[in-house]
Protein backbone atom coordinates (compact mmCIF):
# COMPACT_ATOMS: atom_id res chain seq x y z
CA UNK A 1 0.00 0.00 0.00
CA UNK A 2 2.92 2.28 0.62
CA UNK A 3 3.76 1.94 -3.06
CA UNK A 4 0.28 3.02 -4.14
CA UNK A 5 0.65 6.03 -1.85
CA UNK A 6 3.95 6.89 -3.53
CA UNK A 7 2.29 6.80 -6.94
CA UNK A 8 -0.56 9.01 -5.73
CA UNK A 9 2.00 11.43 -4.29
CA UNK A 10 3.85 11.42 -7.61
CA UNK A 11 0.68 12.57 -9.33
CA UNK A 12 0.00 15.19 -6.66
CA UNK A 13 3.51 16.58 -6.60
CA UNK A 14 3.66 20.07 -8.13
CA UNK A 15 7.04 19.49 -9.77
CA UNK A 16 5.50 16.82 -12.02
CA UNK A 17 3.03 19.33 -13.39
CA UNK A 18 5.41 22.03 -14.61
CA UNK A 19 8.50 22.48 -16.74
CA UNK A 20 9.77 20.44 -19.69
CA UNK A 21 9.57 17.14 -17.75
CA UNK A 22 6.10 17.92 -16.37
CA UNK A 23 2.98 16.02 -17.39
CA UNK A 24 1.40 18.84 -19.48
CA UNK A 25 4.52 19.23 -21.64
CA UNK A 26 4.94 15.45 -22.03
CA UNK A 27 1.30 15.09 -23.10
CA UNK A 28 1.78 17.96 -25.56
CA UNK A 29 4.91 16.34 -27.07
CA UNK A 30 3.05 13.04 -27.33
CA UNK A 31 -0.09 14.44 -28.94
CA UNK A 32 1.72 16.89 -31.20
CA UNK A 33 3.91 14.32 -32.93
CA UNK A 34 1.02 11.83 -33.16
CA UNK A 35 -1.20 14.37 -34.91
CA UNK A 36 1.52 15.40 -37.35
CA UNK A 37 2.44 11.77 -38.17
CA UNK A 38 -1.16 10.64 -38.70
CA UNK A 39 -2.05 13.76 -40.69
CA UNK A 40 0.97 13.36 -42.93
CA UNK A 41 0.20 9.67 -43.48
CA UNK A 42 -3.38 10.53 -44.44
CA UNK A 43 -2.25 13.19 -46.93
CA UNK A 44 0.24 10.80 -48.55
CA UNK A 45 -1.80 7.57 -48.45
CA UNK A 46 -5.33 8.73 -49.33
CA UNK A 47 -4.91 9.95 -52.94
CA UNK A 48 -3.22 6.79 -54.30
CA UNK A 49 -5.52 4.53 -52.25
CA UNK A 50 -8.64 6.30 -53.61
CA UNK A 51 -7.52 6.17 -57.22
CA UNK A 52 -6.16 2.63 -57.11
CA UNK A 53 -9.43 1.56 -55.47
CA UNK A 54 -11.40 3.33 -58.18
CA UNK A 55 -9.53 1.58 -60.98
CA UNK A 56 -9.40 -1.68 -58.98
CA UNK A 57 -5.66 -1.93 -59.50
CA UNK A 58 -2.94 -2.81 -57.03
CA UNK A 59 -4.85 -5.20 -54.79
CA UNK A 60 -1.63 -7.09 -54.32
CA UNK A 61 0.04 -3.93 -53.03
CA UNK A 62 -2.76 -3.34 -50.52
CA UNK A 63 -2.42 -6.82 -49.07
CA UNK A 64 1.38 -6.69 -49.05
CA UNK A 65 1.48 -3.31 -47.29
CA UNK A 66 -0.67 -4.46 -44.41
CA UNK A 67 1.14 -7.78 -44.04
CA UNK A 68 4.55 -6.12 -44.01
CA UNK A 69 3.20 -3.60 -41.52
CA UNK A 70 2.22 -6.47 -39.26
CA UNK A 71 5.43 -8.48 -39.60
CA UNK A 72 7.89 -5.65 -38.92
CA UNK A 73 7.76 -4.87 -35.18
CA UNK A 74 6.86 -1.27 -34.36
CA UNK A 75 9.82 -1.23 -31.97
CA UNK A 76 12.10 -2.17 -34.88
CA UNK A 77 10.66 0.57 -37.09
CA UNK A 78 11.29 3.13 -34.34
CA UNK A 79 14.85 1.83 -33.87
CA UNK A 80 15.67 1.68 -37.59
CA UNK A 81 14.71 5.28 -38.19
CA UNK A 82 17.32 6.48 -35.71
CA UNK A 83 20.38 5.61 -37.85
CA UNK A 84 18.49 6.62 -41.00
CA UNK A 85 17.60 9.99 -39.54
CA UNK A 86 21.14 10.59 -38.35
CA UNK A 87 22.56 9.66 -41.77
CA UNK A 88 20.16 12.15 -43.34
CA UNK A 89 21.45 14.78 -40.94
CA UNK A 90 18.08 15.10 -39.18
CA UNK A 91 19.48 14.13 -35.81
CA UNK A 92 17.84 12.56 -32.78
CA UNK A 93 14.44 13.01 -31.23
CA UNK A 94 11.77 14.65 -33.36
CA UNK A 95 12.62 13.40 -36.85
CA UNK A 96 13.26 9.69 -36.27
CA UNK A 97 10.08 9.61 -34.19
CA UNK A 98 8.02 11.40 -36.81
CA UNK A 99 9.31 9.21 -39.66
CA UNK A 100 8.71 6.00 -37.71
CA UNK A 101 5.18 6.95 -36.64
CA UNK A 102 4.42 8.09 -40.20
CA UNK A 103 5.57 4.70 -41.52
CA UNK A 104 3.38 2.95 -38.96
CA UNK A 105 0.31 5.03 -39.79
CA UNK A 106 0.48 4.46 -43.55
CA UNK A 107 -0.55 0.78 -44.00
CA UNK A 108 -3.94 0.80 -42.25
CA UNK A 109 -5.00 4.05 -43.96
CA UNK A 110 -3.88 2.90 -47.40
CA UNK A 111 -5.23 -0.63 -47.32
CA UNK A 112 -8.59 0.11 -45.71
CA UNK A 113 -9.26 3.07 -48.02
CA UNK A 114 -8.32 1.04 -51.07
CA UNK A 115 -10.53 -1.88 -50.07
CA UNK A 116 -13.46 0.35 -49.16
CA UNK A 117 -13.45 2.17 -52.51
CA UNK A 118 -12.93 -1.04 -54.46
CA UNK A 119 -15.84 -2.73 -52.70
CA UNK A 120 -18.41 -0.01 -53.40
CA UNK A 121 -21.38 -1.64 -55.13
CA UNK A 122 -20.45 -1.69 -58.85
CA UNK A 123 -24.11 -1.12 -59.78
CA UNK A 124 -23.92 2.37 -58.22
CA UNK A 125 -20.77 3.21 -60.15
CA UNK A 126 -22.28 1.88 -63.39
CA UNK A 127 -25.41 3.96 -62.82
CA UNK A 128 -23.23 7.04 -62.40
CA UNK A 129 -21.31 6.18 -65.53
CA UNK A 130 -24.57 5.69 -67.42
CA UNK A 131 -25.58 9.19 -66.36
CA UNK A 132 -22.45 10.50 -68.05
CA UNK A 133 -20.23 11.07 -64.97
CA UNK A 134 -16.51 11.34 -65.46
CA UNK A 135 -14.04 9.19 -63.52
CA UNK A 136 -13.26 12.01 -61.12
CA UNK A 137 -16.95 12.63 -60.47
CA UNK A 138 -17.57 8.93 -59.90
CA UNK A 139 -14.84 8.88 -57.30
CA UNK A 140 -15.81 12.10 -55.54
CA UNK A 141 -19.59 11.91 -55.62
CA UNK A 142 -20.25 8.17 -55.37
CA UNK A 143 -17.31 6.06 -54.26
CA UNK A 144 -15.65 8.36 -51.71
CA UNK A 145 -18.89 9.13 -49.83
CA UNK A 146 -19.90 5.47 -49.82
CA UNK A 147 -16.47 4.47 -48.53
CA UNK A 148 -16.22 7.34 -46.05
CA UNK A 149 -17.26 5.39 -42.93
CA UNK A 150 -14.47 2.87 -43.47
CA UNK A 151 -11.98 5.62 -44.29
CA UNK A 152 -12.84 7.51 -41.12
CA UNK A 153 -12.58 4.29 -39.10
CA UNK A 154 -9.19 3.58 -40.67
CA UNK A 155 -7.96 7.04 -39.70
CA UNK A 156 -9.08 6.38 -36.13
CA UNK A 157 -7.40 2.97 -35.96
CA UNK A 158 -4.24 4.48 -37.36
CA UNK A 159 -4.24 7.43 -34.97
CA UNK A 160 -4.77 5.14 -31.99
CA UNK A 161 -1.88 2.94 -33.05
CA UNK A 162 0.36 5.98 -33.41
CA UNK A 163 -0.53 7.24 -29.93
CA UNK A 164 0.08 3.74 -28.56
CA UNK A 165 3.50 3.42 -30.22
CA UNK A 166 4.70 6.97 -29.54
CA UNK A 167 5.90 6.03 -26.01
CA UNK A 168 8.78 4.16 -27.67
CA UNK A 169 10.00 7.51 -28.97
CA UNK A 170 11.70 8.00 -25.62
CA UNK A 171 14.25 5.46 -26.87
CA UNK A 172 15.32 7.75 -29.70
CA UNK A 173 15.59 10.78 -27.41
CA UNK A 174 12.17 12.30 -28.05
CA UNK A 175 9.90 13.25 -25.16
CA UNK A 176 6.30 12.22 -24.75
CA UNK A 177 4.79 10.14 -21.98
CA UNK A 178 7.08 7.19 -22.74
CA UNK A 179 9.88 9.15 -21.07
CA UNK A 180 8.51 8.34 -17.61
CA UNK A 181 8.46 4.60 -18.37
CA UNK A 182 11.80 4.35 -20.17
CA UNK A 183 13.62 6.59 -17.69
CA UNK A 184 11.89 4.82 -14.83
CA UNK A 185 13.15 1.46 -16.10
CA UNK A 186 16.66 2.87 -16.50
CA UNK A 187 16.93 4.11 -12.91
CA UNK A 188 14.70 1.34 -11.47
CA UNK A 189 12.13 3.84 -10.24
CA UNK A 190 8.92 1.78 -10.20
CA UNK A 191 6.82 4.72 -9.03
CA UNK A 192 7.68 6.68 -12.15
CA UNK A 193 7.25 3.55 -14.33
CA UNK A 194 3.76 2.91 -13.01
CA UNK A 195 2.76 6.57 -13.25
CA UNK A 196 3.96 6.59 -16.86
CA UNK A 197 2.09 3.38 -17.59
CA UNK A 198 -1.13 4.87 -16.23
CA UNK A 199 -0.68 8.08 -18.25
CA UNK A 200 0.05 6.23 -21.51
CA UNK A 201 -2.85 3.81 -21.00
CA UNK A 202 -5.27 6.66 -20.22
CA UNK A 203 -4.13 8.70 -23.22
CA UNK A 204 -4.41 5.72 -25.61
CA UNK A 205 -7.76 4.45 -24.43
CA UNK A 206 -8.96 8.07 -24.24
CA UNK A 207 -7.92 8.67 -27.85
CA UNK A 208 -9.78 5.55 -28.92
CA UNK A 209 -12.96 6.58 -27.09
CA UNK A 210 -12.78 10.21 -28.21
CA UNK A 211 -12.21 9.41 -31.88
CA UNK A 212 -14.86 6.69 -31.70
CA UNK A 213 -17.39 9.21 -30.39
CA UNK A 214 -16.33 11.73 -33.05
CA UNK A 215 -16.75 9.08 -35.71
CA UNK A 216 -20.30 8.30 -34.60
CA UNK A 217 -21.13 11.99 -34.86
CA UNK A 218 -19.72 12.68 -38.32
CA UNK A 219 -20.61 9.46 -40.15
CA UNK A 220 -24.19 9.52 -41.50
CA UNK A 221 -26.32 6.88 -39.79
CA UNK A 222 -27.32 5.32 -43.09
CA UNK A 223 -23.72 4.48 -43.83
CA UNK A 224 -22.54 3.37 -40.39
CA UNK A 225 -21.72 -0.28 -40.74
CA UNK A 226 -18.04 0.26 -41.12
CA UNK A 227 -16.07 -0.56 -38.02
CA UNK A 228 -16.27 -4.32 -38.40
CA UNK A 229 -14.70 -4.12 -41.86
CA UNK A 230 -11.59 -2.29 -40.81
CA UNK A 231 -8.43 -4.36 -40.66
CA UNK A 232 -6.69 -3.44 -37.42
CA UNK A 233 -2.98 -2.77 -37.63
CA UNK A 234 -0.23 -4.48 -35.73
CA UNK A 235 -0.16 -3.84 -32.03
CA UNK A 236 1.77 -0.87 -30.59
CA UNK B 1 19.73 -10.77 -19.89
CA UNK B 2 20.29 -7.56 -17.99
CA UNK B 3 18.57 -4.28 -18.67
CA UNK B 4 21.12 -1.61 -19.26
CA UNK B 5 20.17 2.04 -18.81
CA UNK B 6 18.81 3.34 -22.06
CA UNK B 7 20.89 6.26 -23.14
CA UNK B 8 21.32 7.36 -26.71
CA UNK B 9 24.93 8.32 -27.02
CA UNK B 10 25.40 11.59 -28.90
CA UNK B 11 28.06 10.08 -31.14
CA UNK B 12 27.47 10.82 -34.78
CA UNK B 13 28.48 8.16 -37.28
CA UNK B 14 31.30 8.72 -39.70
CA UNK B 15 29.92 9.28 -43.18
CA UNK B 16 32.38 6.81 -44.68
CA UNK B 17 31.43 4.05 -42.27
CA UNK B 18 29.55 1.13 -43.85
CA UNK B 19 25.86 0.79 -42.96
CA UNK B 20 26.17 -2.90 -42.05
CA UNK B 21 29.15 -4.44 -40.30
CA UNK B 22 29.13 -8.01 -41.53
CA UNK B 23 32.09 -8.86 -39.29
CA UNK B 24 29.84 -8.23 -36.27
CA UNK B 25 27.28 -10.65 -37.68
CA UNK B 26 29.99 -13.24 -38.23
CA UNK B 27 31.26 -12.93 -34.67
CA UNK B 28 27.78 -13.12 -33.14
CA UNK B 29 26.15 -16.02 -34.96
CA UNK B 30 25.91 -18.01 -31.72
CA UNK B 31 24.25 -15.12 -29.86
CA UNK B 32 21.83 -14.49 -32.72
CA UNK B 33 20.86 -18.15 -32.81
CA UNK B 34 20.36 -18.24 -29.02
CA UNK B 35 18.16 -15.13 -29.17
CA UNK B 36 16.15 -16.62 -32.04
CA UNK B 37 15.51 -19.74 -29.98
CA UNK B 38 14.49 -17.61 -27.00
CA UNK B 39 12.15 -15.70 -29.31
CA UNK B 40 10.54 -18.95 -30.51
CA UNK B 41 10.08 -20.21 -26.94
CA UNK B 42 8.50 -16.90 -25.84
CA UNK B 43 6.13 -17.06 -28.83
CA UNK B 44 5.23 -20.69 -28.17
CA UNK B 45 4.38 -20.05 -24.52
CA UNK B 46 2.27 -16.98 -25.35
CA UNK B 47 0.29 -18.64 -28.15
CA UNK B 48 -0.11 -21.91 -26.22
CA UNK B 49 -1.47 -20.28 -23.08
CA UNK B 50 -3.43 -17.76 -25.14
CA UNK B 51 -5.13 -20.59 -27.04
CA UNK B 52 -6.05 -22.47 -23.86
CA UNK B 53 -7.58 -19.37 -22.23
CA UNK B 54 -9.28 -18.29 -25.47
CA UNK B 55 -10.74 -21.72 -26.06
CA UNK B 56 -12.16 -21.76 -22.54
CA UNK B 57 -13.64 -18.25 -22.83
CA UNK B 58 -15.00 -19.02 -26.30
CA UNK B 59 -16.79 -22.11 -25.01
CA UNK B 60 -18.30 -19.98 -22.24
CA UNK B 61 -19.33 -17.33 -24.80
CA UNK B 62 -20.87 -19.91 -27.12
CA UNK B 63 -22.70 -21.67 -24.30
CA UNK B 64 -23.98 -18.48 -22.63
CA UNK B 65 -24.43 -15.93 -25.42
CA UNK B 66 -24.84 -12.97 -23.09
CA UNK B 67 -21.24 -13.33 -21.93
CA UNK B 68 -19.79 -12.72 -25.41
CA UNK B 69 -20.14 -8.93 -25.32
CA UNK B 70 -18.48 -8.49 -21.88
CA UNK B 71 -15.71 -10.95 -22.84
CA UNK B 72 -14.86 -9.07 -26.02
CA UNK B 73 -15.19 -5.77 -24.17
CA UNK B 74 -12.64 -6.75 -21.54
CA UNK B 75 -10.21 -8.38 -23.98
CA UNK B 76 -10.71 -5.39 -26.28
CA UNK B 77 -9.78 -3.03 -23.46
CA UNK B 78 -6.64 -5.09 -22.77
CA UNK B 79 -5.81 -4.91 -26.47
CA UNK B 80 -6.21 -1.13 -26.44
CA UNK B 81 -3.53 -0.66 -23.76
CA UNK B 82 -0.15 -0.04 -25.40
CA UNK B 83 2.34 -2.80 -24.69
CA UNK B 84 4.89 -0.53 -23.05
CA UNK B 85 2.19 0.82 -20.72
CA UNK B 86 0.96 -2.67 -19.86
CA UNK B 87 4.48 -3.76 -18.98
CA UNK B 88 4.93 -0.59 -16.94
CA UNK B 89 1.78 -1.41 -15.00
CA UNK B 90 2.94 -4.99 -14.37
CA UNK B 91 6.61 -4.43 -13.51
CA UNK B 92 5.94 -2.99 -10.02
CA UNK B 93 3.98 -6.19 -9.24
CA UNK B 94 5.75 -8.99 -11.09
CA UNK B 95 9.15 -7.41 -11.70
CA UNK B 96 11.44 -7.59 -14.74
CA UNK B 97 10.57 -11.22 -15.36
CA UNK B 98 9.43 -13.72 -17.94
CA UNK B 99 6.06 -13.76 -16.16
CA UNK B 100 5.56 -10.03 -16.80
CA UNK B 101 6.38 -10.47 -20.47
CA UNK B 102 4.08 -13.45 -20.90
CA UNK B 103 1.13 -11.84 -19.09
CA UNK B 104 1.32 -8.99 -21.58
CA UNK B 105 1.86 -11.20 -24.61
CA UNK B 106 -0.96 -13.59 -23.70
CA UNK B 107 -3.33 -10.65 -23.05
CA UNK B 108 -2.86 -9.41 -26.59
CA UNK B 109 -3.66 -12.79 -28.19
CA UNK B 110 -7.05 -13.13 -26.47
CA UNK B 111 -9.18 -10.69 -28.49
CA UNK B 112 -7.95 -12.00 -31.85
CA UNK B 113 -8.24 -15.67 -30.90
CA UNK B 114 -11.66 -15.45 -29.22
CA UNK B 115 -13.20 -13.49 -32.08
CA UNK B 116 -11.96 -16.04 -34.59
CA UNK B 117 -12.91 -19.12 -32.57
CA UNK B 118 -16.45 -17.84 -31.99
CA UNK B 119 -16.85 -16.68 -35.60
CA UNK B 120 -15.50 -20.02 -36.82
CA UNK B 121 -17.91 -22.08 -34.74
CA UNK B 122 -20.80 -19.75 -35.62
CA UNK B 123 -19.96 -20.15 -39.28
CA UNK B 124 -20.64 -23.90 -39.30
CA UNK B 125 -23.85 -24.34 -41.36
CA UNK B 126 -26.93 -25.15 -39.32
CA UNK B 127 -28.02 -28.16 -41.50
CA UNK B 128 -24.74 -29.90 -40.63
CA UNK B 129 -25.40 -29.40 -36.91
CA UNK B 130 -28.97 -30.64 -37.32
CA UNK B 131 -27.82 -33.70 -39.25
CA UNK B 132 -25.28 -34.53 -36.54
CA UNK B 133 -27.91 -34.12 -33.80
CA UNK B 134 -30.23 -36.35 -35.80
CA UNK B 135 -27.50 -38.98 -35.92
CA UNK B 136 -27.37 -38.89 -32.13
CA UNK B 137 -24.26 -36.81 -31.50
CA UNK B 138 -23.98 -35.53 -27.93
CA UNK B 139 -23.24 -31.82 -27.49
CA UNK B 140 -19.64 -32.60 -26.53
CA UNK B 141 -19.07 -34.92 -29.51
CA UNK B 142 -20.77 -32.39 -31.77
CA UNK B 143 -18.30 -29.74 -30.62
CA UNK B 144 -15.10 -31.78 -30.86
CA UNK B 145 -15.89 -33.86 -33.95
CA UNK B 146 -18.03 -31.56 -36.09
CA UNK B 147 -17.88 -27.89 -35.12
CA UNK B 148 -14.21 -27.59 -34.21
CA UNK B 149 -12.83 -29.26 -37.36
CA UNK B 150 -15.15 -27.26 -39.61
CA UNK B 151 -14.19 -24.04 -37.82
CA UNK B 152 -10.49 -24.81 -38.17
CA UNK B 153 -9.73 -22.51 -41.16
CA UNK B 154 -11.07 -19.45 -39.32
CA UNK B 155 -9.42 -20.45 -36.04
CA UNK B 156 -6.04 -21.00 -37.67
CA UNK B 157 -6.39 -17.69 -39.51
CA UNK B 158 -6.73 -16.12 -36.06
CA UNK B 159 -3.74 -18.05 -34.73
CA UNK B 160 -1.68 -16.78 -37.66
CA UNK B 161 -2.50 -13.15 -36.90
CA UNK B 162 -1.92 -13.67 -33.18
CA UNK B 163 1.43 -15.37 -33.84
CA UNK B 164 2.75 -12.71 -36.19
CA UNK B 165 1.64 -9.98 -33.76
CA UNK B 166 3.25 -11.76 -30.81
CA UNK B 167 6.57 -12.24 -32.60
CA UNK B 168 6.68 -8.50 -33.20
CA UNK B 169 5.63 -7.59 -29.67
CA UNK B 170 8.27 -9.79 -28.07
CA UNK B 171 10.96 -7.37 -29.27
CA UNK B 172 9.50 -4.75 -26.90
CA UNK B 173 9.94 -7.08 -23.92
CA UNK B 174 13.67 -6.43 -24.31
CA UNK B 175 12.93 -3.34 -22.23
CA UNK B 176 11.96 -5.55 -19.30
CA UNK B 177 14.96 -7.84 -19.67
CA UNK B 178 13.39 -10.48 -21.95
CA UNK B 179 12.92 -9.88 -25.61
CA UNK B 180 14.65 -12.60 -27.65
CA UNK B 181 15.79 -10.79 -30.78
CA UNK B 182 14.59 -7.47 -29.38
CA UNK B 183 17.71 -7.52 -27.22
CA UNK B 184 19.80 -6.65 -30.28
CA UNK B 185 17.45 -3.87 -31.37
CA UNK B 186 17.61 -2.30 -27.90
CA UNK B 187 21.37 -2.69 -27.62
CA UNK B 188 21.83 -1.33 -31.13
CA UNK B 189 20.13 1.87 -29.98
CA UNK B 190 22.50 2.28 -27.09
CA UNK B 191 25.76 2.82 -28.85
CA UNK B 192 25.19 4.66 -32.02
CA UNK B 193 27.57 3.55 -34.77
CA UNK B 194 27.53 1.10 -37.68
CA UNK B 195 27.79 -1.68 -35.08
CA UNK B 196 24.58 -0.35 -33.53
CA UNK B 197 22.78 -0.18 -36.87
CA UNK B 198 23.94 -3.69 -37.67
CA UNK B 199 22.46 -4.98 -34.42
CA UNK B 200 19.14 -3.20 -35.01
CA UNK B 201 18.99 -4.64 -38.53
CA UNK B 202 19.97 -8.14 -37.40
CA UNK B 203 17.25 -8.19 -34.74
CA UNK B 204 14.66 -6.76 -37.15
CA UNK B 205 15.44 -9.02 -40.10
CA UNK B 206 15.48 -12.19 -38.00
CA UNK B 207 12.24 -11.20 -36.29
CA UNK B 208 10.54 -10.62 -39.66
CA UNK B 209 11.93 -13.90 -41.01
CA UNK B 210 10.57 -15.66 -37.94
CA UNK B 211 7.14 -14.06 -38.39
CA UNK B 212 6.93 -14.96 -42.08
CA UNK B 213 8.13 -18.52 -41.45
CA UNK B 214 5.63 -19.05 -38.64
CA UNK B 215 2.86 -17.65 -40.84
CA UNK B 216 3.70 -20.00 -43.70
CA UNK B 217 4.01 -23.02 -41.39
CA UNK B 218 0.57 -22.29 -39.94
CA UNK B 219 -0.84 -21.86 -43.44
CA UNK B 220 0.58 -25.29 -44.28
CA UNK B 221 -0.96 -26.71 -41.12
CA UNK B 222 -4.32 -25.28 -42.12
CA UNK B 223 -4.13 -26.88 -45.57
CA UNK B 224 -3.18 -30.16 -43.93
CA UNK B 225 -6.02 -30.10 -41.40
CA UNK B 226 -8.75 -28.83 -43.71
CA UNK B 227 -8.29 -30.14 -47.21
CA UNK B 228 -11.96 -29.37 -47.97
CA UNK B 229 -12.41 -25.66 -47.37
CA UNK B 230 -10.94 -22.25 -46.84
CA UNK B 231 -12.52 -19.28 -45.11
CA UNK B 232 -11.38 -15.81 -44.19
CA UNK B 233 -10.35 -14.49 -40.81
CA UNK B 234 -12.45 -12.06 -38.81
CA UNK B 235 -9.66 -9.60 -38.18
Amino acid sequence: MEFVGDVVNWFLSAENWSGPAGIPNRVWEHVQISVIATGLAAVIALPPALWLGHFRRGGFLAVAVVNIGRAVPSFAIMALFLPISIRLGLGLGFWPTLLALFALALPPIFTNTYTAVRDVDPALVEAGRGMGMRERQLLWTIEAPMASPVIVAALRVSAVQVVATAPLAALVAWGGLGRYIIDGFAVRDNVRVLAGGILVAVLSVGTELLLGALERRIVPRGLSRATEQVVPPAHG
Amino acid sequence: MIVAPVIVAPVIAQADEPFVRWDWVGRNLDNLWAATQEHIVLTGIAIGIGLIISMGLSIVALRWRKTYTPITWVTGLLYAIPSLALFALLVPITGLTLLTAEIGLVSYTLLILIRNIVAGIDGVPEPIIEAARGMGYTERKLFTDIQLPLAMPVIIAGVRIATVTTIGLITITALIGQGGLGFFILRGLQFYSAIGTTQILAGTVLSVVLAVTADLLLLGLERLLTPWARRRAVM
